[in-house]
């Protein structure tokens, strides 16, 4: 507890974060479910972006600048992920992605 | 012993955001899945503004938590009829999944500890006070430049000014990116006459 | 840390290490935070009773603690202690558990960049007001999951609602605070105070027409965020019955009730921070405050600290005095009411006034020293509203009414009904 903490700590959280995100992608069968992988991953993927612009002493902001637009741009494509996950439901009454198989084939 | 807080507080938020994004996995319950989801971003924040990463992890807060998290809350109660709240995977997807994260978390793992990568001297954290990560976000958004903020004058007679990066035009196409995904997402998702059925 | 905690820190160690010290000094500030909102939060649910009371024409509490009822919250707090624990049999419990908690934790952790004084503030940040903004913003999920986790149909609907308010009120209470941060250029709420040291006209309200309209558009947005009327359709008790909190009593529920009063205190904060001149008192010349904290001996800079808080809470208490005032006199609006009047109306005036504060500070230098003179102007006419307004309160007299209705003040008067069947 008394060494101060290095890049790469922060780093196995990103990793931690990622493949929880990537796990709950292929399992869960609720869209809504994968949507919340897709988020975690996202996540992940902002704590390595912030670590490096701590830890590096090349970066000055380009990290930061980075995860506030990973930030922005998860948010808007989670809106449009939504729209389309109710758009699904409210032509098959389902949220089910087993069930969304009708390009098969 | 003399214990470092800042450390201390790192493996505590680390540890206990682990846990939660494990939940967001573990979870059968759709909105349970939600709520642990909320902590893993909620700790998230918290590591950001450990890193010194202040403006990130405020916007982190007020967009990811009050904005996509209750926006993903909204579509899980819109569809939450019954059966769907909570979905069964099978034991054998479930043990597939498992094994190919563990494995992908340790070839993850593996390149960390043996990168080449150390920097032994990170630059000093500001106090929160006197930060001015809002500034220099601020002026590369503005176009004047993110890079060293002091042109010290050199010796050498060829000399060029250090470069500054300007993130204007990626900030504008990011606002005019917001634009068409809100129109896109109210178009997508606007209420429809019902047609019986599938369609 | 800031130099008032650190100070106390450097005193500590000696006596205790350095990481005790520290734990110390981290814990009983977190406990005064959490004391002055809870004690806030009992002295609001006595103004409101007594408040509402007066303003429907009846008296409030009178019974428990004398003549003015000063007790009666202890006396709800004890009765909502001993109240029987009830989780419905549909509700999700770990949900329905978490809701209070995480309302009470967003709103609560707002207090650690609000100053009470100078520098008297818990975690001097650069980025205090949208750290409070932010953090103010996960109360959301608080109410959703309470309003989910309860099993009802009318706690989901309260709750979605809720949500759907508080997230759109956002955007334009982001923008307001925006307007005196581009006046002040820093969004650290220490420097912000203590740049409207002086009289009264230095205040960012009279600074220029933009921000005094902003005063106004802010208050209305966060009335709405802490879902008070006429924005409380959360809580509408003649629709949803209680809303997203219906079906939890005792101690859970008063979890949220801290949760909101604590949260209509701190956006008060942010207003008189903001505009309303955040501890000063708005009397005392520059050079007098600077003497009275730098210059007169340590009781001279505890005198100024006493007061600035004093000052400051006093303001903060006037304005949720005022919240209150407007609940207990505004009929509530409908969901698409409420949603138009952010959308259509708070949104584009804020959006206005932005431009309106961006053109004004870029004016060119010799139009705005002319231009100046409006803020000696509005806090002349302001202050000499706001005194008038108190005069004619306190020198007419009331009467009742001659020819009235019979009522508990005038029982000798034969009732309506009587007097209709006569005639």
């Amino acid at each position: 507890m008394t060494d101060p903490i290095g890049l790469n700590h922060c780093l196995y959280l990103g990793a931690l974060l990622f493949v929880c995100g990537a796990v709950c992608m292929a399992t869960k069968r609720n869209a809504i479910g994968v949507l919340m992988g897709v988020e975690l991953v996202l996540n992940g993927a902002n704590v390595n972006f912030v670590a490096f612009a701590r830890f590096n002493p090349a970066f000055q902001m380009e990290g930061q600048m980075f995860a506030l637009f990973v930030i922005v741009m998860a948010a808007a494509e989670a809106a449009v992920a939504l729209a389309i996950v109710l758009n699904f439901y409210n032509n098959h009454m389902t949220v089910d992605v087993d069930t969304a198989e009708e390009l098969k084939g | 012993m003399d214990i470092n807080f800042h450390t201390f507080f790192f493996y505590l938020i680390a540890i206990l955001t682990g846990i939660c994004a494990i939940g967001v996995v573990v979870t059968r319950n759709i909105v349970r899945s939600a709520a642990w989801l909320l902590f893993t971003l909620a700790g998230t924040a918290g590591i950001f503004f450990l890193l010194n990463a202040d403006f990130v992890g405020a916007t982190q807060l007020l967009i990811y938590v009050g904005g996509t998290l209750v926006l993903v809350v909204f579509g899980v109660m819109l569809t939450a009829q019954g059966p769907f709240i909570s979905m069964k995977t099978g034991a054998a997807e479930w043990v597939i999944s498992t094994i190919v994260g563990i494995v992908l978390y340790s070839a993850l793992t593996y390149s960390i500890f043996t990168s080449s990568l150390y920097f032994p001297n990170p630059p000093h954290a500001d106090d929160p006070a006197d930060s001015r990560n809002s500034v220099k976000l601020g002026m590369g958004f503005l176009g004047l430049g993110v890079g060293p903020e002091y042109h010290e004058p050199s010796d050498k007679v060829g000399a060029t000014p250090p470069v500054r990066t300007s993130y204007l035009l990626p900030f504008e196409i990011v606002s005019v990116h917001l634009l068409v995904v809100l129109i896109g997402a109210a178009y997508l998702a606007r209420a429809k006459r019902r047609r019986g059925g599938a369609s | 840390m800031t130099d008032f905690l650190s100070s106390y820190t450097k005193f500590l160690s000696p006596y205790l290490g350095g990481n005790p010290a520290e734990v110390v000094i981290a814990v009983i500030v977190a406990s005064v935070l959490v004391g002055f909102v809870a004690a806030s939060a009992v002295f609001f649910i006595w103004l409101e009773r007594k408040v509402s009371g007066r303003m429907q024409d009846r008296l409030g509490p009178t019974r428990v603690g004398g003549k003015f009822g000063w007790l009666q919250t202890i006396a709800d707090g004890m009765k909502l202690l001993v109240k029987e624990d009830i989780i419905p049999g549909d509700a999700d419990h770990m949900l329905f558990r978490l809701g209070p908690y995480i309302a009470f934790c967003g709103s609560f952790l707002a207090f650690l960049a609000l100053p009470f004084g100078n520098n008297l503030v818990a975690m001097n940040m650069n980025i205090a007001v949208f750290f409070m903004l932010a953090v103010m913003s996960t109360e959301v999920f608080g109410i959703i999951l309470a309003g989910y986790g309860s099993g009802s149909k009318w706690s989901l609907f309260g709750g979605m609602r809720e949500a759907a308010q508080m997230v759109s009120y956002e955007v334009p209470m982001a923008i307001c605070v925006l307007i005196p941060v581009i006046v002040a250029g820093t969004m650290n709420l220490n420097l912000i105070g203590q740049q409207q040291t002086g009289i009264i006209w230095n205040w960012y309200l009279f600074h220029d027409p933009f921000t005094f309209c902003a005063f106004w558009t802010y208050f209305t947005c966060a009335t709405a965020s802490c879902k008070r009327a006429p924005f409380d359709l959360a809580e509408a008790e003649s629709e949803l019955v209680a809303g997203f909190h219906t079906e939890y009593s005792g101690l859970r529920w008063s979890f949220f009730f801290m949760a909101e009063y604590g949260s209509m205190f701190a956006v008060s904060g942010i207003a008189t921070l903001l505009f309303l001149g955040g501890w000063h008192t708005g009397l005392l010349p520059k050079q007098a405050s600077n003497w009275l904290e730098n210059d007169a001996g340590t009781t001279g800079f505890v005198l100024f600290s006493v007061l600035s808080v004093a000052v400051f809470i006093a303001k903060g208490w006037l304005l949720v005095f005022v919240m209150m005032w407007v609940r207990w006199t505004l009929p509530r609006l409908r969901i698409d009411q409420v949603m138009m009047t952010c959308l259509k109306y708070l949104l584009p005036i804020s959006c206005m006034l932005l431009i309106g504060v961006s053109a004004w500070q870029v004016l060119p230098h010799g139009v705005l020293y002319y231009l100046d003179f409006i803020k000696y102007l509005g806090a002349f006419a302001c202050v000499a509203l706001v005194v008038l307004t108190i005069y004619r309160i306190f020198s007419t007299r009331s009467q009742l009414p001659a020819s009235g209705a019979a009522s508990i003040w005038n029982p000798t008067r034969p009732s309506p009904v009587v007097m209709a069947k006569k005639s």
